[in-house]
């Protein structure tokens, strides 16, 4: 059937900020979706409040709404736009709930839209597991035993049936939020609670316990024709329990037989079309009981998933694309495969490599969060390897997860014999991000492969591998020397995964001696392609993965080429920014002649789209994979300063190693990071840093901070993210954070900073080039006083209260910091102003985390211009000489995954919490700040209670908004000093107990739903303690909070433009001043 | 210790690795079948009969081998190429492991090797006979032995592989696994249906009882007079080994029971059949071995995954005005099926009964057993 006629305009939606369970992976679901519509001649409208990704660049959809992703936003633009047709199925569960709720209220009929790719009939019947149930009875395909419930009374009767261990599974939420496994009643009672409160449906499901079965996915994809195919089989090496995107993973499945696996494909087919998917991708996932091999489906979803990107990058086949164009109506056969070119898109891919993907989790930020792995999800990113076989892709696996970890080391256990054996038992029973290694471990202490699956339920034969690793670990241990290793020993190892790093500590020897040693006997890896087909056609698109094996199928083109680094896994403070940035690079590296070649290992990113640059090196990003990669395509550089830290960190061994850096030297980044080279460099340029110092040990520390006076900044060195930073108020916390947080060494030392009260902290990006000019690409202030991690910070482009006088000293500082380092390419400073006075906090050269919301809010895309700056190009000669004038505003806002941390505190602080942000956009701030807090999921209220308590020092302020509450008809409820004050200013209030004071106190009144929004600032170790409480049920119970008094002067302000009109929605290419490319036009 | 292999291939490329299965020297054609699961369904395929098969998976073993999913009565194939066996198996039907079950068979495989770049060069230059030795000698001598065997073509290999002896079959597919998408089995064969054995797969049978027949199993020589003396409701022609030109006489017998009884090709039968119309066949590169194939039903627009193995095809233009092509390979436009609806035949290249691979095409026998009731 070829294309159809009737769609002409589609609204594509977006999953909005990056939130645990939903991440960079729908950017690039959305990217490779919009460029397909474009490609098609279809005019494309997106709805996306993430402004750090690459598919809201102007230049992708024709009309790209950074809105708030709500029904309200939504009508708007249905109502101005007047699309044909919604396309739901790239955006998550965010733009799937979105689109049900136009489709429930009548809002497409009304605007006469359709759906296209699922209908609400599938979106409900996949998603609301009693239809599913039904559905699935229908067709005969099992399920485990399970019932619904709306009550908790309901849900302890079935659960009488169903027994212990027993799954609760709240409806319609993402990632599993609220749900989790109960052993016994009171466990049950508690979970069932939070399920029903996290469900949108107040629905939960019970379900019996597949605890330990193995667990399986499949990718499917159907046509308007009817055709299904299965782009991907994924086996989960963490047995069932865990949910899929916190387990090890593996493609394809490993231990199916075919009548197993074909069981499982026919079921597939049978549930796609009995739940009615049009056309499109959708997920399956499955159960096996590994004795009897009884099947059971356990979920589906009716859209691209981060399974779907996982399985696109692991077998070549770009589902996203594919099913965009069969939401054409285009069939499978009438598209074709990118890769073969020849053959068409109706097939299904084969493998002849092993694909192993890895979590990341970020557990070190929330310390009292209970690390046990369940149902519900808590990683924030992931990596994958190819390798020819498991060992090699497990391995390589591994080292790209940065954990500071090169190979199967052995975790830390209890010296005493039986307590060791206790913990380890725990450790392989009881599923944890550590897990992987005390697996390994397990076998060096001399269990066996029964002993641990029978604790852990891991499959033999992935446990066998591993086995086989330690004892090969341990055998290579023993030729004791590098010269004597036969090469056929040294070589077996390199294909079984064995990094240099992990030899050389193995046998007692730096990396670079393996290396050395392993180039002078020839054992270099060969590339091989990804190609979707094992090889049986030939293959155009360079998707490689390294292997040690015999033939090298891609030799390099003698190209001009630049070497992208990308940045790994997402985790919290290294975020899709930089996948953004590194994608920029490569776009305009491209557009300038050069062969881009990517080396990144993040399967969910744009980065790592085989369309993105001309080479694509699926690697781990480890000086050994780089370097093996760069000296055989002979780069004229690398970009290092584009993806995080993670590049960086390896930059000056790389440029050691005969590898040119292009752009900024990694010595003028090293003088920006390393604190006493820095000081010297502020000093020289006369400007002003917080009083600060250096502790290299645990004593000294308490010498710095008795200088400064408390309260101080301490911190690591050389960090992302503000890990492990922290305000310490007095001696005794210094005391804490020194024996708790860190460990002070001279390699190690210790940040020690004045906290500036009461300071404005405002960001500044720059792009330099090699002749010295700078363009400023924007300043951003943030919302929150200095202390608050700006990644967490909200924000404003441009400044809202700071003089223009103020802001030109700061640019004409970050000018003079970047000549001084000689940056060449991007800059990010961070500046704090106290009065008249502004301190540098820190100088960045290289991409940072406000580049894409700037680039975003101003149309000019400042990675791009670093990219070609780096490779010589002047800013005069790009036509860049001036900063982006605009006449709106922009707000970041950010998002954070607390409540999936049960009892973390939701206080802001210098640690970075926050997974992504969100952008309001207006021609005001308090309307751009509304957006802001509507797209980060805040529900503002129109009238009701608001609770505010303050500390002493915001009393003044919170006058006038106490006021300004009261005169919108807000009732206020206040603790009983801030009473006090308010009244001796005529203000009215209700008082209500403080937690410490009583009950019912303020806490209740939350829990029962009495207050609509709480503005609470506190300070100091004890008032933070005492209202933790308030923070965290506001939260739990969706409460908007503030916790700064400008926050919540922004928040008032906000509340007031609601009360005056509705929110305008505008695409960004009209506040740009773009006009739109004709549809049709390729981008 | 592992012993040394090597495999050697008549055009002088060899390949170091390390020996498995049955020890010993084997020859036979080197093909390559890109089928992620069911290795154990490839080897005891007696199409494979002469073959030494790689597998481009590279992890082989994994589930081990048992007696359920096994298609012929032993290991067909002479010889298996992988590049990581798993020594142990791990699967709740695994009886043994894969290499006890070679061994067992007595047939001789090589791990180890680069195998995508042995499956990259089978491309380039074609299927050709090759030599597993674990035996010591030199590749040199190796590669001459591979050139001096006997290729593929003008080999009468089904008659080989056929029964000696007439049987019945009346067992239904082993509900191994239950439920999902299988046919309700009819309670009482409704057709009888003659089955000749070029070399079949034992779940063509399976399927066949499933809607309903009552089979025959015939070796490859019996007469078509033979044939219609037992008065089938049908006739069935399976898949086999080799080239379809060398099956002794099978081309007049088939086109003596053309338009007297309802015919079913599979593989070798469909090229059997096309022969027996007056068409021709040819060898192709490297055939088609996998479970990824896709075919489309000219007659439907539908599109259907499908399992293939085989080195010879059937030439399209040789078939004009004999027969309907009504299916092709939408990766490289090969016939993939036929039919004389005048004659109530029809045919298929590749194979609907799957095992291993897609079952998208079973419904071929309901068509068969609808051609029949008429």
């Amino acid at each position: 059937m070829p294309k159809r006629t009737d769609i002409r305009k589609v609204l594509v939606i977006g999953s909005g900020p990056i939130v645990i369970g939903q991440a960079v992976e729908f950017d690039y679901s959305g990217t490779q979706a919009i460029k397909a519509l474009r490609d098609e001649g279809v005019e494309v409208v997106l709805l996306n409040s993430n402004p750090a990704t690459v598919m809201t660049d102007p230049e992708f959809a024709h009309r790209t709404y950074i809105e708030p992703i709500t029904v309200e936003a939504a009508e708007r633009i249905l109502a101005s736009e007047r699309p044909d047709s919604l396309l739901p199925t790239m955006g998550g569960q965010t733009a799937l709930n979105l689109a049900k709720a136009l489709a429930e209220q009548g809002i497409l009929e009304k605007y006469g839209v359709r759906l296209i790719g699922a209908s609400l009939d599938a979106i409900n019947k996949a998603e609301d597991r009693q239809l599913f149930k039904a559905a699935m009875q229908k067709i005969g395909v099992a399920l485990p035993k399970s019932g619904y419930a709306t009550t908790l009374d309901q849900a302890m009767s079935l659960v009488e049936e169903i027994g212990f261990p027993a799954i609760i599974r709240p409806s319609f939420t993402l990632g599993g939020t609220g749900g989790g496994i109960a052993y016994n009643r009171e466990e049950f009672e508690t979970i069932c609670r939070s399920g029903l409160k996290a469900s949108p449906t107040t629905t939960i499901l019970v379900e019996e316990s597949v605890l330990g079965w193995k667990e399986y996915e499949l990718e499917v994809v159907r046509d308007t024709a009817d055709n299904v195919i299965i782009v991907c089989s994924i086996e989960n090496l963490d047995p069932m329990g865990v949910h899929t995107g916190d387990s090890i993973t593996v493609a394809p499945a490993q231990t199916l037989t075919d009548r197993e696996y074909q069981r499982m494909r026919q079921a597939s087919l049978a549930i796609i079309r009995e739940i009615g998917v049009d056309t499109g991708g959708s997920n399956i996932q499955f159960g096996i009981n590994p004795k009897d091999g009884r099947m059971v489906v356990i979920e589906m979803n009716p859209r691209v998933s981060r399974s779907s990107a996982l399985a696109s990058k692991a077998t070549g086949y770009p589902i996203a694309k594919i099913a965009a164009k069969l939401a054409l109506g285009y069939t499978l056969d009438e598209l074709r495969n990118d890769i073969t070119r020849d053959t068409p898109a109706s097939f299904e891919p084969t493998l002849d490599y092993v694909v192993v993907k890895v979590p990341r989790f970020n557990f070190e930020k929330f310390p009292h969060a209970d690390r046990t792995l369940t149902t519900s999800m808590r990683s924030v990113g992931e990596v994958m390897a190819i390798g020819r076989t498991f060992p090699e892709a497990y391995m390589k696996a591994l080292r790209s997860m940065e954990l500071g970890r090169v190979g199967l080391e052995s975790p830390e256990l209890p010296a005493e014999k039986e307590e060791r054996e206790k913990v380890l038992r725990e450790a392989l029973r009881i599923p944890r991000p550590e897990r992987p290694w005390f697996v390994a471990q397990a076998f060096r202490e001399g269990m066996t492969v029964e002993d641990v699956h029978a604790l852990s339920a891991i499959d033999p034969w992935f446990l066998r591998y591993i086995q086989m690793l330690v004892n090969e670990a341990q055998s290579l241990q023993e030729y004791g020397r590098l010269d004597q290793l036969p090469d056929e020993v040294l070589r077996q190892a390199k294909a079984h995964g064995f990094s240099d790093k992990y030899l050389g500590r193995l046998l007692g020897y730096p990396a670079e001696e393996v290396r050395a040693h392993r180039h002078a006997r020839n054992i270099r890896p060969v590339y091989k392609r990804v190609d979707t087909c094992a090889a049986e056609f030939e293959a155009y698109t360079p998707y490689l993965y390294s292997t040690y094996e015999e033939e090298d199928e891609a030799p390099p083109t003698d190209r001009q080429k630049v070497l992208i680094l990308g940045s790994g896994p997402i985790r919290i403070g290294q975020g899709i920014e930089f996948d953004y940035a590194c994608v920029h690079a490569a776009f305009a590296l491209r557009e300038a002649g050069y062969e881009t070649v990517m080396v990144n290992c993040n399967p969910e990113t744009v980065s790592t789209d085989y369309d993105t640059s001309d080479r694509l090196y699926f690697e781990p990003l480890t000086i050994e994979d780089v370097l093996e990669v760069s000296q055989r395509e002979k780069p004229v550089g690398a970009i290092v300063q584009f993806g995080g830290q993670t590049p960086l960190r390896i930059s000056v061994p790389l440029e050691k190693a005969g590898l040119p850096i292009l752009g900024t030297s990694p010595d003028a980044i090293d003088r920006a990071e390393d604190r006493e080279r820095f000081a010297a460099l502020i000093e020289k340029l006369g400007l002003k840093q917080p009083e600060n110092g250096v502790a290299r040990s645990h004593a000294e520390a308490f010498k710095v901070a008795e200088r400064i006076g408390y309260p101080v900044m301490v911190r690591p060195s050389y960090v992302l993210g503000g890990r492990a930073m922290e305000t310490v108020y007095d001696v005794s916390s210094l005391e804490r954070y020194m024996r708790e947080a860190v460990s002070a060494s001279p390699e190690h030392p210790v940040l020690i900073d004045r906290f500036l009260k009461e300071a404005i902290e405002v960001d500044l990006d720059l792009v330099a080039d090699s002749t010295g000019a700078v363009m400023i690409g924007g300043v951003l202030e943030h919302i929150q006083e200095a202390g608050v991690h700006s990644g967490d910070a909200a924000a404003t482009l441009p400044p809202h209260s700071l003089s223009p006088d103020l802001v030109e000293r700061m640019k004409d500082q970050a000018i003079a910091l970047a000549r001084e380092l000689g940056v060449v390419g991007l800059m990010n400073v961070q500046f704090a102003i106290q009065g008249k006075t502004i301190y540098i906090l820190e100088v960045n050269p290289r991409a940072s985390r406000t580049v894409p919301f700037i680039s975003k809010a101003t149309g000019v895309a400042m990675a791009k211009i670093a990219a070609l700056c780096m490779v010589g190009k002047t800013l005069k000669e790009q036509g860049v000489t001036q900063e982006p004038e605009f006449k709106h505003v922009a707000v970041k806002e950010s998002v954070f995954p607390f409540a999936r941390f049960a009892g973390v505190d939701v206080i802001l602080g210098p640690e970075m919490k926050s997974t992504g942000e969100v952008m309001g956009l207006a021609n005001d701030y308090a309307s751009a700040f509304a957006k802001s807090q509507l797209a980060a999921g805040v529900k503002l209220p129109k009238s009701g209670k608001v609770f505010i308590s303050v500390k002493d020092d915001d009393k003044p302020a919170v006058v006038d908004l106490a006021r300004r509450l009261r005169s919108m008809g807000f009732s206020l409820i206040v603790t009983s000093g801030t009473h006090t004050y308010l009244a001796t200013k005529g203000i009215e209030a209700q008082v209500v107990q403080k937690v410490k004071e009583g009950r019912p106190n303020i806490v209740d009144k939350i829990v029962d739903g009495e207050i609509v929004l709480v503005i609470n600032t506190t300070f100091g170790k004890q008032e933070i303690a005492d209202s933790f409480s308030i923070r965290r049920e506001s939260l739990m119970h969706s409460v908007p909070y503030y916790t700064t008094v400008q926050a919540a002067r922004m928040a008032v302000g906000a509340l007031e433009s609601l009360k005056r009109a509705d929110l305008e929605v505008k695409p960004l290419q009209e506040y740009l001043g773009i006009t739109a490319a004709p549809p049709g036009t390729r981008r | 210790m592992t012993k040394r292999a090597v495999l050697a291939l008549a055009d002088g490329t060899t390949f170091e690795g390390r020996a498995f299965g049955a020890v010993g020297e084997t020859v036979g054609e080197v093909v390559f079948n890109t089928t992620m699961y069911g290795y154990q369904e490839v080897l005891t395929d007696p199409s494979y009969v002469g073959q030494i098969v790689t597998m481009s998976y590279p992890e082989i073993g994994n589930v081990g081998a048992n007696p359920e999913d096994e298609e012929g009565s032993r290991v067909h194939a002479v010889g298996m190429v992988v590049r990581a066996l798993s020594e142990q198996p791990s699967n709740w039907r695994a009886k043994e492991s894969l290499d006890a079950y070679l061994k067992r068979n007595g047939v001789a495989g090589i791990e180890g090797i680069d195998t995508r770049r042995l499956v990259r060069h089978l491309r380039t230059h074609g299927a050709q006979m090759g030599v597993i030795s674990s035996e010591g000698l030199s590749p040199v001598a190796l590669v001459e032995r591979a050139r001096s065997a006997r290729g593929m073509e003008g080999l009468d290999l089904a008659t080989g592989v056929s029964t000696k002896e007439a049987y019945t079959f009346t067992q239904p597919s082993p509900d191994v696994f239950t439920g999902l998408g299988e046919v309700q089995v009819p309670a009482e064969p409704r057709f009888d249906v003659v089955a000749y054995d070029y070399g079949l797969k034992k779940s063509m049978l399976h399927f066949l009882v499933d809607v309903g027949c009552r089979v025959t199993v015939v070796p490859a020589n019996t007469t078509a007079e033979e044939v219609l003396a037992r008065k089938p409701n049908g006739v069935f022609l399976a898949n086999g080994p080799g080239d379809p030109a060398a099956v002794k006489g099978a081309d007049r017998t088939v086109a003596a029971l053309l338009g007297k009884v309802p015919v079913f090709g599979i593989c070798l039968g469909h090229q059997i059949m096309a022969l027996a119309l007056g068409g021709r066949t040819y060898k192709m590169k490297f055939g088609h071995r996998g479970g990824n194939q896709p075919v489309k039903d000219l007659t439907t627009g539908k599109v259907e995954i499908t399992a293939q193995n085989h080195g010879f095809a059937v030439d399209d233009a040789s078939l004009k005005g004999l027969a309907v092509v009504t299916h092709i390979n939408l990766n490289d436009g090969t016939v993939e099926g036929l039919a004389v609806p005048d004659a109530r035949a029809f045919s298929v290249q590749y194979h609907p009964e799957a095992s291993p691979g897609p079952h998208d095409a079973r419904y071929l026998f309901d068509r068969f057993a609808k051609l029949m009731a008429g």
